[in-house]
């Protein structure tokens, strides 16, 4: 009785098997994914035409604040780590997490942290309205009321996450299958693996953070105070610190998945195996000694602007081995081109448009010039959207049929791609000229020049938001009745859970490990 | 692996990565004392040092170097605050002295404390103060006007491409933080 598994609500509460551990991760990102584009749309809204109309200053900033903490500690990292529990025992022939009930506690936190921090929205003074970097003094002198909650809600997603990492670390090293060498591991499971690790070096400093800002609001310390001896100045080395490799923990596992879907539709082994590898390691090494280049116009010494400007392009290094490898392993192979494969190659492609604004940033000099305008906001947009949820949005296309056993229609996943690919565009793409001619972020009003700029966005946002919704409708319509998957559903991929197992993937895999040549 | 051992070596990196954990939390707060010393070391944040002692100073007679002053008042401050002086040309390794005239406007006692702050940054480690205002806090009764004088020398190194630098004060109202640390070690 493999697939016997309890049923109703207690089934989730208690399960501590790794696949519902997985769907529910994926279904809370996908919920939290929602609520944040909503607030996007106010944002987008507001911002289609100069002047105010539809909400006050204060609102605006809340939304802009709560729509980037959604996003990044609600549905993007979940959504890695329920990709992380569903593929990776299934990926090194585990038959399950390696701490099982932890796995169960770290989910089940993320609905109250969010809860918290959701709440604020409805309390006198409203939520937190500093922008998700919550730069002191505005979050500890000026906060509102409710930075508290912001405070503790973040405590709780870090736990979740930190809980998430040695789970994963855990299992890597102590669960895999005989014969599963570490250079014989999936790509995903790699780049998951790293990401795990820097999430136990960064989150800890995270929580640290917003402990000073605790103490500091509430007990009379004075971390971020000049009046008390401290410094404000030292609030963003020390977030940023936490900030800057958490960008690669967004974005390493969206990584993985494409090195493993680029290769089935290239019906060609992955190019560079180890120097993926060994790319995704240095990326996350370098990540922590670039932090201060979200700091350039801070007043720093020339010889610090130089040290971070020289450290931040050479992660244009590694970052250009691995995009020269996914376009190497496409190279001469048969490719075709399903969902999964489509989203996958945009992925690539405007992964590097972001990677080279990225670059562009870099440089202390013209940063000046960018620095707080909406070419920020292009960029990391260009590298989160089309980077981090496209890539997630492939590995649901690409497993979907293992996990449910069904197959998505593939017009329809066409048409969302094609969707999305125009839209994200849309609505990106104009934020680098309006920043370029100085369109500063995070205000709810902008000069007549930025008037086409930000309608075109807006637009783009709007077709963006509601694609996802429709993503959302293909989903549901699959798992209702989408067509019987195949065992291995697509003709050139490898990798155990297409190998070893039927579809759906039984609710108990890998009860003795799997043998590996 | 069986069963067994497997929960062993599990068990033994869990608290591994745990140790890790609590050592990057800590970490977090040993970086602000590490960063203090960077900075005192190099000098680049512009913050100035501690009293300093006119002795055995050398002056270079054939070099000028203008210093400019600014006061600023921070947020719920009702004070009056300004530099007797708006700038000053000085040779390295003189003694110089500037008077900074402070009042307090509201009907309250307040205390005061002003941080200084010398820019381009890496001057700070040659702007030598013996005396100075910012060295303690100040207590005004509602009203209360005071002269107070802050004497400093420009070391002889300062590197030659620094021809001018500015001192700059905010001031900062700090007396309910001062009163309730009195509070609470009563």
């Amino acid at each position: 009785m493999s697939d016997h598994h309890p049923t109703g609500f207690t089934r989730w509460l208690y399960t501590t098997n790794h696949k519902d551990i997985g769907s529910m991760y994926l279904w809370f990102s996908f919920i939290m994914f929602l609520i944040g584009g909503a607030m996007a749309m106010v944002i987008r809204a507001e911002l289609y035409q100069p002047g105010l109309q539809f909400v006050d200053p204060n609102f605006f900033n809340q939304m802009t604040t709560m729509h980037g903490l959604i996003m990044v500690f609600g549905a993007v990292m979940p959504s890695m780590v329920g990709l992380a529990n569903w593929l990776i025992p299934m990926m090194i022939g585990a038959p399950d997490m390696a701490l099982p009930r932890m796995n169960n506690w770290s989910f089940w936190i993320l609905p109250f942290a969010f809860t918290l921090l959701l709440s604020s929205l409805f309390m006198e003074g409203g939520a937190p309205n500093f922008g998700w970097t919550f730069y002191a003094p505005l979050s500890t002198t000026f906060g509102p009321p409710s930075t508290d909650f912001f405070i503790l809600g973040v405590h709780m997603m870090g736990i979740s996450s930190i809980m998430g990492a040695i789970n994963v670390i855990v299992t890597v090293f102590n669960m895999r299958a005989p014969g599963m060498t570490l250079m014989k591991m999936p790509l995903f499971v790699w780049t998951w693996l790293i990401t795990a690790f820097l999430l136990i070096m960064v989150m800890p400093v995270l929580a640290g953070t917003v402990t000073m800002m605790l103490t500091d609001r509430h007990f009379g310390t004075s971390f971020f105070d000049a009046a008390g001896g401290g410094d404000p100045v030292m609030f963003q080395h020390i977030f940023w610190f936490f900030g800057h490799p958490e960008v690669y923990i967004m974005i390493l596992p969206a990584f993985g998945v494409v090195s493993e879907i680029i290769p089935t539709f290239s019906r060609k082994k992955l190019f560079g195996y180890s120097s993926m590898v060994y790319a995704t390691a240095s990326i996350a090494l370098l990540s922590f000694i670039v932090w201060a280049h979200h700091m350039f116009a801070v007043g720093m010494p020339v010889a610090g602007e130089l040290f971070f400007m020289i450290a931040t392009m050479l992660i244009a290094v590694p970052t250009g081995v691995k995009v020269f490898n996914w376009v190497a392993t496409m190279w001469q192979g048969a490719l075709t081109f399903e969902t999964p494969m489509l989203f996958s190659i945009a992925f690539v492609i405007l992964f590097t448009i972001g990677g080279f604004s990225g670059v562009m940033l870099a440089m202390a000099p013209v940063d000046f010039q960018y620095h707080d305008t909406y070419f920020v906001v292009a960029h990391f947009h260009y590298v989160l959207f089309p980077g981090a949820i496209f890539g997630t949005t492939a590995a649901v296309y690409y497993w979907l049929p293992k996990w449910a056993g069904k197959m998505y229609n593939e017009t329809a996943g066409k048409i969302h791609f094609w969707l999305s690919m125009i839209f994200v565009n849309l609505t990106f793409f104009p934020m680098h000229f309006s920043g370029l001619a100085g369109m500063p972020r995070r205000i709810p009003d902008y000069n007549m020049m930025f008037a086409d700029f930000n309608m075109w966005a807006s637009i783009g946002a709007f077709g963006l938001g509601l694609t996802q919704v429709y993503f959302l409708v293909i989903v549901l319509l699959t798992l209702k009745n989408g067509k019987t998957a195949e065992q291995k559903q697509w003709e050139g991929a490898s990798g155990l859970e297409w190998d070893a197992m039927p579809s759906p993937a039984p609710y108990h895999t890998f009860s003795t490990p799997p043998k590996i040549d | 692996m069986t069963e067994q051992t497997q929960q062993e070596s599990n068990k033994k990196l869990v608290w591994r990565l745990v140790g890790i954990i609590g050592g990057m939390f800590v970490f977090a707060f040993a970086l602000i004392p590490l960063y203090n010393v960077f900075c005192d070391i190099t000098g680049i944040n512009g913050k100035t040092r501690g009293q300093a002692l006119y002795q055995d100073v050398k002056i270079d007679k054939k070099r000028v170097v203008t210093i400019e002053f600014l006061t600023n008042i921070n947020r719920g401050m009702p004070w009056q605050f300004e530099s007797r002086v708006k700038s000053m040309e000085v040779h390295p390794g003189e003694l110089n002295e500037v008077r900074f005239y402070a009042k307090n406007r509201s009907k309250f006692d307040i205390i005061g404390q002003s941080v200084p702050s010398v820019s381009p940054g890496e001057a700070a480690l040659y702007l030598n103060k013996t005396e100075c205002f910012c060295f303690d806090q100040q207590r005004l009764v509602a009203g209360e006007e005071i002269e107070m004088p802050m004497k400093f020398y420009i070391d002889a190194d300062l590197p030659e491409d620094i021809s001018r630098l500015t001192l700059s004060y905010q001031l900062f109202n700090v007396t309910e933080s001062v009163n309730a640390a009195t509070e609470a070690t009563k």
